[in-house]
């Protein structure tokens, strides 16, 4: 009855019912699919090495399968397995092409950042793989594309590499920069990995 | 439960993550309430599974295991 009484009471009752809601809510639980929080998974993709790329993918595929809205930014040596396979020389400088001799582009021909010894290290994973039938880089990135990750390809790698548009795979998202993936990175329920 | 299986995913012998993948997809032409049996062996796909329906919703409406093969009755949110 005092003078803000309508106001503050309204904004008591307000609270009451959004506890009342979320206590009704956990009670609920396992099917609070009515108001779903969307959750988001962010990474940055910064090395171009099959132990690194691997997860990256991993996590990329699972967290779509979970219904994350998914994203992974293609950056630096991390962009380089994204050229379609074929591509053998990129680039349209000297030195650019020279990086692209030293380290050959696409998804099938990634090193290992430990371990390599001139290609034994690859081909061993590559056999183990088989045996504990563990997915390739190639079927993880299908399964990312069909399930919706979203890749970013950084434009400033691009531009360094002297890397095109149809240099890369198909279905990649438009190349963009550090402040949109810093965006992505800060949204709610995000959670966001750097490999 | 008496309900029927609507769609089958065989993931027998797959590696972490393709038994979810696999199931993730073959969920998309499921209608709601309807039932996936999914047939796994990687022992990581209990806790894999659980957590999984926790994020989509989904729910496990049995779960077995019978020589090495797990066996989840998943029901479509």
């Amino acid at each position: 009855m005092a003078t803000e009484t309508p106001a503050a009471e309204a904004a008591k009752d307000e609270a009451a019912e959004a506890q009342l809601t979320e206590a009704i809510a956990a009670e609920a639980q396992p099917d609070a699919g009515a108001a779903p929080i969307q959750r988001q998974l962010v990474v940055i993709n910064w090395s171009g090495e099959f132990d690194k790329v691997l997860p990256t993918l991993i996590m990329g595929s699972v967290a779509a399968a979970s219904g994350y809205k998914t994203s992974v930014f293609l950056t630096f040596w991390g962009l380089l397995p994204f050229v379609k396979d074929e591509k053998r020389i990129t680039g349209d400088g000297m030195m650019q092409k020279m990086l692209s001799f030293m380290q050959r582009p696409g998804i099938s021909h990634m090193k290992m950042s430990k371990m390599n010894f001139m290609g034994m290290g690859p081909w061993m994973i590559g056999k183990l793989s088989e045996q504990y039938n563990v997915a390739s880089p190639q079927e993880l990135l299908e399964a990312c594309q069909l399930m919706g990750v979203e890749f970013l390809p950084c434009q400033m790698t691009m531009d360094m590499f002297g890397l095109k548009r149809e240099d890369m795979i198909d279905g990649l998202g438009d190349p963009v920069g550090a402040a949109t993936v810093l965006e992505l990175m800060t949204e709610d329920h995000t959670g966001s990995l750097f490999i | 439960m008496s309900d029927t299986i609507h769609t089958s995913v065989d993931a027998k012998g797959l590696s972490c993550p393709m038994p979810i993948v696999k199931t993730a997809q073959a969920v998309k032409a499921v209608p709601a309430g309807e039932l996936i049996e999914v047939l796994a062996t990687d022992p990581g796909s209990v806790k894999d599974f659980a957590a999984w329906t926790r994020s989509t919703g989904n729910t496990i409406v049995e779960q077995t295991e019978d020589d090495g093969v797990f066996r989840f009755v998943i029901k479509r949110a």
